[in-house]
């Protein structure tokens, strides 16, 4: 899928309070701002729309719709830091996944095929690996998937 | 107070081994100050845009003021402008006030730029991101004007032939261009089967960062009579930045709440201010850092409505023959984009075509109106309005 597949012996996520396990599967931490109710992601302290510097802790909606996407068709430069090289490339795609009610998400997509892919299809959110370190530690990412297509 | 354009110049577009970027503009601003019969000495004030080493891997050469170690130290105002893609435009909002100010008359607007070859790979700190979105590979602007092509065509009815239409008189105006980059014509067919980079955009459907030099002389009107009996009066120059709800490029989120682009502000403001309807326009450049961006643009300026641009461009208006031609000569896709210097370009180009010297590619009719239009991140466009 997209990274080569062993047998890590540890994991850490790509950054720290950007997702988190539930009882009812992973979840995005955005935020919320108590004033005017706006919600941001990632998380950030002040709020957008109307300024307030409240903004307080807030798990995403986990399922939403396509808004739109593309693929990525050539390997990035820096500041990418993905397993990938020239030779072993086959590309990704990314989108916006609106949350409904909440955000829409920038988000890579497990499904690579333009074809496979529709806008307003739903999706729901997926912790998958994005690389391993030269320590063998696996390093995991959020992710979205068409609905029914996560496993 | 009236403002005029006495003279232009540019730099070829392309790549230029062994030559700094300083030394781009300082050719730039000669062939300008030649255009209008004066010399270095006879500028009161100049701005200078360029992204420089802002830009990973660019010429270094960031304080647009060292030109005057080029051309000459005659102590005159030189302020460095840097302001994304709107960095041309700026230094022309600039240029426009200090005459408009009536403590100067005559004054010299250049933007420069030498970036490396391949994708603008910006850094997420740069831009106030978390690290995470650029280690994904999210932080790629390419890939945003994919994704909002793509929603467009689904919400409008843009089809793929369209896309690449507008390639293809891209790349066939720029043959034209002597000055341009990409002087080979490449078919619609050979469009659609080059690489797929960001579906739905292929390959020859997108501009290449690349190094270049644009710059021209701002003088009052009374000035300009004495220098040259065939200036262009620039009516309106106006910068916007986005609003809430706007679509942007390096967006790890975007509101639910939809809004419109800072294209559509910043347009709309300037044929206020010029007291220009769009209906008027005789030739637009617009920013088509691919091809599905001039096709938004085209409605974002209020050129045409929203989902109208299917049918004008596969009838061919936008040919330089057309209703409205765009991008005459061949527009980002041709000419690549140093990023200080692009929207000089398409003024140095609209300045030519409403003078009536724009030789091969002239539009015909005698054009009275031009309008011109930048686009880039993190949500900025800067519009001119220019008449005979």
């Amino acid at each position: 899928m997209l990274t080569t597949v062993h047998m890590p012996t540890t994991h850490r996520p790509i950054a720290d309070d950007l997702f988190t396990e539930t009882a009812d599967g992973p979840r995005l931490v955005g935020g919320r701002c108590p004033r005017c109710d706006t919600v941001v992601f990632p998380r950030a302290t002040g709020c957008p729309k109307c300024g307030s510097d409240e903004v307080q802790a807030h798990l995403l909606s986990a399922r939403g719709t396509l808004f739109t996407f593309t693929t990525q068709g050539f390997l990035p430069k820096e500041p990418y830091t993905g397993p990938e090289t020239e030779e072993t490339f086959t590309g990704y795609a990314v989108g916006y996944v609106e949350l409904p009610g909440e955000v829409m998400v920038e988000t890579r997509l497990t499904e690579a095929d333009p074809a496979r892919l529709e806008i307003g299809m739903e999706m729901e959110l997926v912790i998958v690996p994005f690389r391993t370190d030269p320590d063998g530690t696996e390093v995991t990412m959020f992710a979205f998937a068409p609905l029914g297509m996560s496993s | 107070v009236s403002i005029a354009i006495a003279g232009i110049g540019i730099h070829p577009f392309g790549r230029f081994e062994g030559v700094n970027g300083l030394e781009l503009g300082a050719k730039a601003v000669r062939a300008a100050l030649g255009d209008a019969g004066i010399e270095w000495g006879d500028v009161q004030f100049a701005f200078g845009g360029t992204l420089g080493g802002a830009i990973e891997g660019s010429d270094e050469s960031i304080q647009a003021d060292q030109l005057v170690g080029h051309l000459g130290l005659s102590g005159i105002p030189f302020t460095n402008v840097h302001n994304g893609c709107a960095t041309a435009g700026s230094t022309l909002a600039l240029g426009m006030a200090m005459i408009e100010s009536g403590a100067y008359d005559l004054g010299v607007c250049v933007g420069f730029d030498k970036h490396p070859r391949g994708h603008f790979n910006a850094t997420p700190e740069q831009h106030g991101l978390p690290h995470w979105y650029g280690d994904l590979g999210m932080m790629i602007t390419t890939q945003f004007f994919g994704m909002k092509i793509n929603r467009y065509m689904h919400d409008f009815g843009i089809t793929n032939s369209t896309l690449a239409k507008v390639a293809a008189k891209n790349f066939r105006n720029g043959a034209k261009n002597p000055n341009a980059w990409r002087r080979k014509p490449w078919s619609e067919e050979e469009i659609l089967e080059s690489r797929m980079l960001n579906y739905p955009l292929t390959q020859y459907m997108f501009c290449s960062p690349n190094e270049g030099a644009a710059a021209v002389v701002l003088c009052s009107e009374e000035r300009a009579r004495q220098l040259k009996d065939r200036a262009i009066r620039l009516r309106a120059v106006t910068l916007r930045t986005r609003t809430w709800g706007s679509f942007e490029v390096f967006a790890p989120w975007l509101s639910v709440e939809r809004g419109h682009a800072p294209t559509v502000d910043a347009a709309r403001a300037c044929f206020e201010a010029a007291g220009i309807a769009p209906a008027d326009v005789d030739l637009a450049q617009l920013q088509d850092g691919e091809a599905g961006a001039e096709v938004m643009h085209m409605s974002e300026t209020g050129l045409c409505a929203d989902g109208e641009q299917e049918a004008l461009i596969q009838a061919g208006e936008t040919e330089i023959g057309g209703r409205l031609p765009v991008n005459t000569d061949g527009g980002l896709i041709a000419n690549g984009e140093p990023i200080g210097a692009s929207g000089m370009r398409q003024v140095v180009e609209t300045v030519l075509q409403l003078r009536g010297d724009a030789g091969e590619r002239q539009v015909p009719g005698d054009p009275q109106v031009g309008f011109t239009q930048v686009y880039g991140a993190p949500g900025v466009s800067c519009c001119t309005i220019l008449t005979r």
